[in-house]
């Protein structure tokens, strides 16, 4: 599958500066692999070492909170939009 | 340097209050370091110590400001009991780096204090706010005696 990925601005030194990208994956969890084998390393900012979604990234599947589809193992189609956000954050 | 005007200072104010005693945060929307709109969003922590803007109304939001044609401009939050600077964690979770970090500590309700910093690679500077007032009065041709000139 065919997605389009919006970078955020914190994330573009992974993809030489590109707001969006192109990936492929049937699942959240496939797409973010092929993320990091065309842009290395950019996975390390999405995932937990444990290969949960970070707690303070928010991704969407068409304006959708991926956490409410299932997360990781949310399915995508050709043409879905995939957004990634951090969470704006924080504490005193 | 980020310019903010009297009535969306007035509104973060009142966000913040309305929020109290947890955490308030809103995004700002505007153009070349000047704050157009304010977008008050819920603390999806409903806590006195930690914010977190709910994703899907920061989602929303942003997409707006996208459509509008308006950056993100600034992230604000309160600090109910503490001072307005950036704590430890707001600077480990700060990830927008093209965005001025605005604090307002309530900590004296009387007179709640509010300052901005740029939040960059865990490095935080102080950043200039000024207040503009929102439909300025033609400004008088001759100073009046006693009135407040050189504010």
């Amino acid at each position: 599958m065919a997605v389009e990925v919006r970078i955020p601005t914190i994330l573009r030194k992974h993809t030489g500066g590109e707001k969006a990208v192109t990936a492929d994956g049937d699942t959240v969890r496939d797409l973010l692999g092929d993320l990091d084998r065309r842009y290395p390393g950019i996975a390390g900012s999405l995932l937990t070492g444990d290969g949960a979604l970070h707690r303070f990234v928010n991704v969407y599947v068409n304006d959708e909170d991926v956490r409410f589809l299932g997360a990781l193992d949310a399915k995508l189609s050709d043409g879905d939009v995939v957004a990634i956000l951090p969470a704006v954050a924080g504490g005193s | 340097m980020l310019e903010i005007d009297d009535d969306d200072y007035a509104t973060l104010v009142a966000h913040a209050r309305d929020g109290y005693p947890n955490e308030a945060c809103a995004l700002l929307a505007g153009r070349d370091g000047s704050v157009e709109r304010v977008y008050a969003l819920p603390n999806a922590e409903a806590s006195p110590s930690f914010y977190v803007v709910e994703p899907r109304a920061q989602l929303k939001a942003m997409t707006e400001m996208d459509d509008l044609g308006l950056d993100l401009v600034g992230i604000f939050h309160s600090h109910v009991a503490t001072e307005a600077y950036p704590s430890r964690t707001d600077v480990e979770l700060a990830a927008y780096p093209d965005a001025a970090y605005l604090i307002l500590s309530l900590a004296d309700q009387d007179g709640p204090v509010l300052r901005a910093f740029r939040i960059r690679d865990g490095q935080v500077s102080e950043e200039e706010l000024r207040r503009r007032t929102a439909t300025p009065a033609p400004a008088p041709r001759e100073p009046v005696p006693g009135g407040l000139d050189g504010r």
